[in-house]
Parts: structure tokens; sequence; C-alpha cells
């Protein structure tokens, strides 16, 4: 366990590095410039910018500010960003702990409705339930975010007049009120991301209980004159969330890559937000320290899944 | 005078087409008194005017919270880091220029205490210098005393290169001496009549020397202040997070009697345009929020709520099209687009001119931009007294087909017409943007009723605007026949803009296409009226000087203006704002009430 632990380490190194480079070189050739906006402003002379340029080095050769950018991130150094000159990893940790709350909460929520219905639609296949959940299920998933985003939106904010649909990091209200009106700005995101994932989580859940409920030991369970319940309980759902658990961790990077859009609808102040507003800015420093940290993310969540997988299931051993 | 020309009226001042002045004037030349004139508006529900509405309130504070939303957030919090506007209006919630610019391009001081003139001496009559009086008993929001050292500081950081400022082409070039605590006196090198620049409006607003001096040249990004700023305005800061929120309480000290009226303010930022229009003017969870790149047919349809409304403010912007004399299909040295070489077809001032008379400015204005722009025929838009009344606008495809016809060009078996085997075949290249697209097309359509083909062109924003070298689809570049954008002026005075109409900024290899002369086409009148006017003291001599430029080159269709653009902004019904073109949105927020 702890050699597997230290060659899949290793092995993640040149993958990051990897990434990095194909980022950094992406980003090389997009078009664009961090000082655009000054270039069709009369009142300041193009020698300003130019110097702007010069001075954060922006017109060097992209391998001599590549590996400038890598020798500064060894030494824990990210850089600062173009558009606020502000160090970028307290940018980063400005924006983690709304990114943080939203989608932990609507993971809680995918998981709090996906478990039930995909184990009961499972215990009885092609029922009623089954039918309706299976309908649902596939209708979440096929609706994208940024349309249910808006489409919630429209309902609940401006016909409905319930929900406000700009989120703010600073509630000035203290005590419970504060709970409220966080929950009350925090619904609509967390639904949006929360049913998707529901959607796609319950179908995983429902075929990895179909393909155990049909082994033998189930049948010598119930053979033996046990519950029904404890029966789905105990050996059922036991076996069947072993792949469901990979693949929630597997998918924890996309759940991120999901809440770019709907921060940018809702106006989360999260990293999501964060990276496409420097992507307009066209801010190298920021863009490339964020999407960095979903590439860590990835690899990380790829190293967790598989360590989870084998102490869940003892049969896969570690080499 | 009756009451159909006056409905008539009162509908142009809804529209923006008449300012409130200008209607208060034209009712006065008919014996109609002011007041009555304010009451007419008022009934018709436009009392929201442009020009500086009085403050009311009688005590400062009591207003509650004031919700603004900046889609596009600010990142910084120093004025003269500011990339973009977005920074600037940030700062400015904190800190204070001297003066700044009013609607109709008239100075009001803020830390002045009061604007220079020839009159009262201050400005010199050589124009080499200007002396500032500055408003005694300011105190900066830690309770230190505003005086002459902090804009000498200020102008200092500001010109020193290391300290990377983007306002340092406003201080680099003057010099700058303390009279006395109260005084400075701003030397040019050489006469100037444009004064008003260092000190005023957005590039203008003064840093506290005792913050900053340990921040001067390279160490400027360690300041803590740069994202706390410590300011002299109506409200203090308490907290930012860049491109997200920012947030400040009334200043119990401000220097202005009875103001600010509310007791905190906050600016959201991130989102879009439209979702911020529907935040404001829809579900009233905002008060205010600016740069509504909405299309008006939207906007109309959000205010049918009722709770806010959409305020066109005037500004310099023109949305035109250029015309390329050059010929972008030859390189030479390099470059395409080189003033070395002659268009084929479009150096004939008759194929020019039927262009123009192609153009539909009203459909435009009518169903495109809706309150967002008025028709115009010159380059020049605003202040009211720089605009040409020469220049006139038709859309006539008889006319413009009777010139070409008239000049030789004969339509071949494709409908096209041509002269010497040259075609009046077209590029015409523009930003995405779905208003310019549908401008385009209505170009397009017209064009070939007179025999005239154009192939349509969309470059993305960023890489259009983009200084670029290496790409060709730059505007700068201008590698096609004709194009299509809005160029802003940010002052009243038209200076600094007419630089786009002068020889010695063409747009070229050697300056790698910074030059500000994208058209590439010069005139030696237009030179040596530019340098004149730069000269000249006589505002008269100096308004017709660019009132010539302005007519040479609108006159010569190689700037064939559309639209002169207005800034829209989105305010809730119970809110009084001071819009300006010529200054930031934020920029006199002091004296914003709720009546």
């Amino acid at each position: 366990m702890g050699t597997y632990l230290v060659r899949r380490l290793l092995i993640a190194l040149p993958s990051l590095l990897g990434i990095s480079v194909v980022l950094f070189t992406v980003l090389a050739l997009a078009p664009g410039d961090p000082f655009e906006e000054m270039a069709t402003n009369p009142n300041i002379p193009p020698e300003v910018r130019l110097a702007l340029r010069e001075k954060f080095g922006i017109d060097d050769p992209v391998y001599l500010r590549y590996f400038r950018w890598l020798a500064a991130m060894m030494q824990g150094d990210w850089g600062f960003s173009f558009a606020s000159r502000v160090d970028v990893d307290t940018l980063i940790l400005q924006r983690l702990p709304a990114t943080i709350f939203v989608i932990g909460s609507s993971q809680i929520l995918a998981l709090a409705i996906a478990l039930p219905v995909g184990i009961y639609a499972a215990t009885r296949p092609y029922s009623i339930f089954d039918q309706i959940a299976n309908t649902f299920a596939f209708i979440g998933f096929s609706l994208p975010t940024f349309f249910t985003g808006l489409l919630f939106i429209l309902v609940f904010s401006i016909w409905l007049d319930w929900l406000p649909f700009v989120y703010r990091s600073d509630i000035s209200a203290t005590g419970w009120r504060w709970y409220w009106e966080q929950i009350r700005q925090a619904i609509m995101p967390v639904m949006v991301l929360g049913l998707f994932q529901a959607a796609s989580y319950t179908r995983y859940v429902r075929s990895a209980v179909l393909d155990v409920i049909r082994l033998d030991f189930v049948t010598t369970a119930r053979a033996k004159g046990l519950g029904e319940k404890t029966v789905v309980v105990r050996h059922v759902v036991r076996n069947a969330l072993i792949p469901v658990v990979t693949l929630v961790a597997l998918q924890m990077p996309t759940v991120f890559g999901g809440a770019i859009v709907t921060e940018q609808i809702f106006r989360i102040p999260g990293i999501g937000s964060l990276l496409i507003s420097a992507i307009l800015a066209n801010d190298t420093p920021v863009i490339m320290a964020v999407t960095f940290v979903f590439a860590c993310l990835v690899v990380t969540f790829n190293l967790i899944a598989d360590v989870l997988y084998g102490w869940l299931d003892p049969r896969i051993a570690f080499r | 005078m009756n009451e159909t020309e006056i409905h008539g009226m009162v509908a142009d001042v809804k529209e923006g087409k008449l300012s409130r002045r200008g209607f208060m004037q034209r009712l006065a030349a008919f014996g109609v008194a002011a007041p009555t004139a304010w009451h007419i508006l008022d009934f018709h529900g436009v009392a929201q005017a442009q020009t500086l509405t009085p403050y009311r309130p009688t005590r400062a504070g009591g207003g509650g919270p004031l919700k603004i939303l900046l889609w596009q957030a600010p990142t910084l919090l120093n004025p003269h880091f500011a990339i973009g506007t977005k920074d600037q209006e940030g700062s400015r919630v904190f800190y204070e220029p001297l003066a700044g610019w009013d609607t109709d391009g008239n100075l009001v001081p803020f830390l002045a205490a009061e604007i220079p003139s020839r009159e009262n001496g201050s400005v010199s009559a050589d124009g080499l210098s200007v002396t500032w009086k500055l408003k005694p008993n300011v105190k900066w929001h830690d309770g230190r005393p505003f005086t002459a050292d902090d804009c000498l500081f200020t102008a200092e950081y500001a010109a020193d290169p290391a300290t990377a400022a983007t306002t340092i082409g406003t201080y680099k070039d003057i010099k700058i001496e303390k009279v006395n605590d109260l005084t400075i006196k701003i030397t040019f090198a050489k006469p100037t009549p444009f004064w008003a620049d260092a000190f005023v409006g957005a590039a203008g607003m003064i840093l506290p020397k005792h913050v900053f001096e340990p921040f001067k040249g390279a160490a400027s990004r360690d300041a803590p202040a740069n994202l706390k700023p410590v300011g002299t305005s109506a409200y203090k800061f308490i907290d930012f997070k860049p491109g997200d929120i920012l947030r400040g309480e009334r200043n119990a000290d401000y220097h202005i009697a009875n103001q600010p009226h509310f007791d905190t303010i906050e600016v959201k930022g991130g989102g879009d345009a439209v979702s911020a229009a529907r935040a404001v003017i829809q579900t009233g969870e905002f008060d205010y929020a600016w740069n509504m790149q909405v299309e008006d047919e939207i906007l109309l349809r959000m205010e049918r709520g009722g709770r806010g409304k959409a305020i066109p403010v005037s500004s310099g912007n023109i949305e035109f099209i250029m015309l390329n004399t050059t010929d972008p299909w030859t390189e030479v040295d390099g470059e395409r687009s080189s003033v070395k070489t002659k268009h084929p077809t479009l150096t004939d001032p008759a194929v020019r001119a039927a262009i123009n008379l192609l153009i539909d400015r009203e459909s435009v204005q009518k169903f495109i931009y809706g309150r967002g722009g008025r028709a115009t025929a010159n380059f020049v838009n605003a202040p009211p007294r720089y605009v040409s009344p020469n220049m006139k606008y038709e859309f006539n495809i008889d006319k413009a087909n009777k010139i070409l016809d008239d000049a030789g060009w004969v339509r071949g078996a494709d409908g096209i017409r041509a002269k010497g085997g040259n075609k009046l075949k077209y590029v015409y290249q523009t930003s995405i943007n779905a208003p310019r697209q549908k401008n385009q097309a209505i170009v397009k359509q017209a064009a070939q009723r007179a025999g005239i083909d154009i192939e349509l062109k969309s470059v993305t924003a960023s890489v259009f605007f983009s200084s670029d070298v290496a790409n060709p689809d730059t505007y700068s570049k201008f590698y096609c026949d004709m194009q299509m954008y809005t160029t802003t002026m940010l002052q009243p005075d038209p200076e600094r803009f007419m630089l786009q109409l002068v020889s010695w900024e063409i747009a070229n290899k050697d300056n790698k296409w910074q030059g500000r002369n994208i058209s590439r086409y010069s005139s030696a009148e237009a030179d040596a009226a530019f340098r004149e006017a730069q000269n000249s003291l006589d505002p008269a001599r100096r308004t017709a000087l660019f009132i010539r430029m302005n007519d040479i080159f609108c006159g010569e269709n190689i700037i064939v203006p559309v639209l002169a653009r207005t800034r829209m902004a989105a305010s809730s019904n119970n809110l009084v704002v001071q819009p300006s073109g010529w200054d930031l949105d934020l920029w006199m927020l002091n004296a914003w009430f709720r009546p």
C-alpha cells in the first residue's frame, strides 16, 4: 500500500508537468492582451501599454516565460494577477469558501436523492416508480446547468419573486437571519448543480444495485430467511456501492468544471467565476493557476478513487 | 407653439435626442418660463434628467444601503493602476479628483476650492501654467489633513515609470510646484489650451502621500492600500474582494455638507449585462447597474415592470465605418494597407460618396440601437460647441446609383459595377457583437442594390482590439476595405480624439501599428489645423479648427459616421443619480439620493 502510493504520486508528477506545458502553450498561442482595454482609450498613449507589457514580461519568448513560471511555482510563488496586481494564491483562497460551500451542498443533495431513489428503483425494476425515476433522471442529465439555471431564475426570481438571484458573499444580517439569507441565496445554485448530479448518480446506483441483486449470494441470503430490509442494506447495497464511491470521487473535478457556468450565472464569487473573468481579461497568471488547480484535483481524485476502491474491496490488490 | 409640438419635443427629450437644457431653452424662446418647462418634463416622467439634479436631502445619512451592480467587476482599487473603467469606477467610490466633468462638459470642483479660469487669473494668459486652489479642511478617511503635498506626491508617483501606473501619460510631461499648503501650480512645457487633464476626472484621483509614500516605484505593488483605499470621498472603505464585492460606509466627516445620503454602499460584480439589467429594472434586487450592453428592445420590455428604468447618457462615443484608401491586398515592405499603395477603387471619391449614401442610419438607430445611439453625420458629436453644422447624412440608393453611373462604374453581367477591370467588391470587417452584425447586413443589402458587392467578416473582439503584432485581423492593421467599430472620446475637449486624423499618427509597421490614425488617410490641411489648435488659446478659433478637421474627413467620406452612442445605465425608480457622459458613472456618488 505504501509503495503503491509513492509510485502513484511519482507518476502524477510528470503528468502534472505535462499538463502545465500544454496549458501554458495554449494560453501563449491564444490571441488577446491583458491591457486590451487601454488600446481603445485615447487618453492612454500606446507607449504606456507597451511599457507595462515589458514590465510584466509578456513580450518574452514563451519558453522563457514558462520556465520562469515553473521556477516560481516550485518555490510556492504563484505569481500575481495582471488585472488586480494581487497575488494569485490570495485570490484563489478568497474564492475557495464559496465554491466549497455550494459544491459541497450540491453533492450532499445529489447523494441524498440518488441513493434512496436508485436503490428503491432497482429493487422494484420496471415498476411505475422505476419508470418515473428513470424518466426524470434522463431529463435531469440531459438539461445543461446553464439552461436550468436561467429557467430557475426566470421562475423563482422573476415570476414568483421568491428568491434572490445575485449571490452575495457579504451578508450584513447576523444570527439566524444570516443563516436564513445564506440558505435562501444558495437554494437555486445548489438545486441546479445537485439535481443535475443526482440524475446521473441515480442511474449509476440503479444499475449497480441491479447487477448485484441478481447474484447468487443474495438469493442465499433470502433463502436463509433474512428480512428484505437486511438483505438490501447489508448484502446488496454494501457491495453495489463500491463502484459508486469511486464514481463519486472521479466526478468531483467535473463538478468543479460544471460549477464554472453556474457560478457565472448566479454571480457566486467562486473559483469558476474567477477563471471566467481571468479568461475574459487575458489574465494569464490567474488562468494558469486556476486551471492548474483543476488539473491537480483531477490527478488527486483519481488517486483517491483508486485507493478507496482497494480499501472497500479487499479482493483488489495494490500492485 | 402648440401642444403637438411640445409633445414632440418631450418625446425627443425622452429618447435622448434633445437635452433637457435644450428643451428649456427652446420653450424659453416661446416665453415659457423654466419652472413651467420643468413641470412639463416632470409631468411626462422625464424629471430624471441628464443635467445635475439638485441635491434635496437636508442631512447626511439616513438613506439606508445603496446597492450597485457593476457586472464587469473592479479588480483593484488604485486609480493609477486601473486598466479599464471598471477599476476607475471602483476607485472613485473612495478617491476624489480636484474636479470632475458634468454631462455638459463643465468642470465641477471636488477637492478644488474653485475652478481655475482666465477671468480669475489662475489660468495664465500664455497657456503655460494653471494654478489650483485646494479646498481647506478636507480630511483623509484616517483623519489626516489633505494638502498640496498629496497632489505633488500623486503626480510624482504616477509619473515614475517603475510604478507602472496607467496614468503616466497624464503626469509625465508636467511640472508641479507647491505655492502654499493649499495651492499648486502646474507648468506645461508648451502652451496648453486644454489644461484640465492632470488631477481632473478619471485619471485625476489623488492618493494620500502618508499612505503611499513607502510604496513608490518598484514597490508599488506591495502597498496594502491598493486594496484598502484611504481616500477623501463620501464613503469609507470596509471590505473588498477583487472581482466580487466592494463595501463602504458613510464618511461622517465628508467635506460637503449634508452629504452623502446613504449609510452604506455595496458594489457587487460578476455575471452579464442582461441579468444585471434584470436585477435592477425587473426584480429590484439592486439600485443601479452600469454599462447596459443590452438591446434596447429587451430593456423596454423589462421597464414595463415599473421597478426601474434605463438611463441613456449622451457621450462622445461614435460608431463609425472607415473606408480604406490604401491597398489592403498588396504587401509592400512587409505590411498590407501601406500608405505607399493606393486602393484600386476606394481612392475614387465618387465611390466613397456612394457608399456613404448607402448607410441607412435611421433604420440602424430605430431597429437596432434604440436609445443606445443617435444617427449622425459627424465624427465629433459632443459637446455641442464642437459639433459641425456642415455635415448632412442621407440614405438614397438612387442617388448612389447615379453618382456611380456618372463616374463611369458600369454594372457587369453579375450585377457588380466595374471600371477598367476593377470591380466594386469589398471586405467589410467588424468585431463580433450582435448589433454590429445586424448593421453589417443592412449595409450589405443596400450596397447590393447599387451594384457593390460586400463580403462580411466578423472578428472576435479580443482579437480585433488586441495589440498583437503577429495577428492580421486587428483593427489597427485594417487589412480589409472597410471596417466598423466604436471609438471613445473620454474628455470634453477633442484634442486627443483628433489625433486619429493626423498624418504622424498613421498606424504602420514602424510603430507596430500603435499609431492612432487607423484610416491611414492624411490631409495637409487637417495636419495644419491640428497643430494650430494644439497651441491656440482662443477657444473659438480652436473650435473652428476641430470642426474643419471633422469636415475634411467626413466630407471626403474616409470616416463614415453611423451613430453617436449613448452610455446606458439602469437605475431603480426611487433613486436619483447624477450621470455624466464625460466622467465615470460614479463621479458624483456623493450627491445620489432617494427622493
